[in-house]
């Protein structure tokens, strides 16, 4: 069975490593993981190979998430990636703008491994 | 403009005596979800000011301005690192500053989220930390300031929205 291979985006390499550990407490099982810290990177790295899973930082300096998601949707072999959000924005019209754009959906930080589990394992079990 | 900014002129929102209980909330919660630790409320002797080498700013823009800041020892600062992470041991010190800045704004995130008015019509930046023996933070700006101190491991943690009028 085919691992995904997910890309994490945030600015905070803690947070990065952090969000990591709690896919991987959750139980979920991950391919290869590839980290990028804004939206720029995260472009690169999207370029360079596919991914079966995206979760995004919004508010990163250089390129922030809703213009990342923007510019992803632009791609043709990502269009239908599933990215989550995941911020620390209660801020309901830039979530709402996340979506609208194509976001599948997101995940408020502080989060515990299960909500992080009950947002990204619908989306891997689709792949399946 | 960002809509969150453009919307807010005519709502500015002004703390009122439930903040700091909120805020208190606000850092306990993120302390509790990310690094699995309760904090306690410290009843703070009148005169007693903020201290500590590390402080992590974020600042907040729309219907409130201000900046909120978290101010804590380098111990304390590394020791919630290595919380965070899970590491067991010597934290890495190129990660210190960034998990106090990622702690300051989930706190960030976490308090203006408890205030209806505030959520949808606030904005943070990205945060800021600052290290050093002996400075002082000085809030140019007149306005109000809500400050909640927290204990930690017998260490000290400072919180302090401080609101431009």
């Amino acid at each position: 069975m085919k691992t995904p291979r997910v890309l994490i985006v945030d600015d905070s390499s803690v947070m990065r490593k952090i969000i990591e550990r709690s896919l991987r407490q959750a139980g979920l099982e991950l391919g290869e993981v590839v980290q990028a810290g804004n939206g720029a990177e995260a472009l690169i790295a999207v370029q360079e190979g596919a991914f079966d899973l995206i979760l995004s930082d919004i508010n990163m300096p250089l390129m922030d998430g809703i213009e990342f998601l923007r510019q992803l949707r632009a791609i043709d072999s990502a269009k239908s990636t599933p990215v989550v959000m995941v911020t620390t924005e209660g801020s309901e019209s830039r979530v709402v703008e996340a979506l609208t754009i194509g976001a599948k959906g997101y995940i408020r930080k502080p989060f515990t491994p299960e909500q992080i589990k009950e947002r990204v394992s619908p989306l891997l079990e689709v792949m399946r | 403009m960002n809509p969150a900014l453009a919307s807010n002129i005519q709502t500015q929102v002004r703390p009122d005596a439930t903040w700091a209980t909120l805020l208190d909330c606000a850092t306990k919660e993120v302390f509790q979800i990310m690094l699995q630790t309760d904090l306690t409320t410290v009843s703070v002797p009148e005169g007693d000011v903020a201290t500590g080498d590390t402080t992590a700013m974020v600042g907040l823009a729309g219907a409130l301005c201000g900046v909120l800041s978290i101010r804590c020892s380098s111990r304390t600062a590394e020791s919630i690192a290595g919380r965070m992470l899970g590491s067991v041991g010597a934290v890495d010190p190129s990660e210190v500053p960034d998990a106090i800045a990622e702690i300051c704004n989930m706190v960030a995130g976490n308090f203006k989220a408890k205030i209806t008015r505030l959520a949808d019509h606030c904005l943070l930046s990205v945060p800021t930390v600052i290290r050093g023996e002996d400075y002082e933070m000085v809030t140019i700006a007149d306005g109000e300031q809500i400050v909640v101190c927290l204990g930690h491991e017998g260490e000290r943690i400072w919180v302090c929205l401080a609101v431009h009028s």
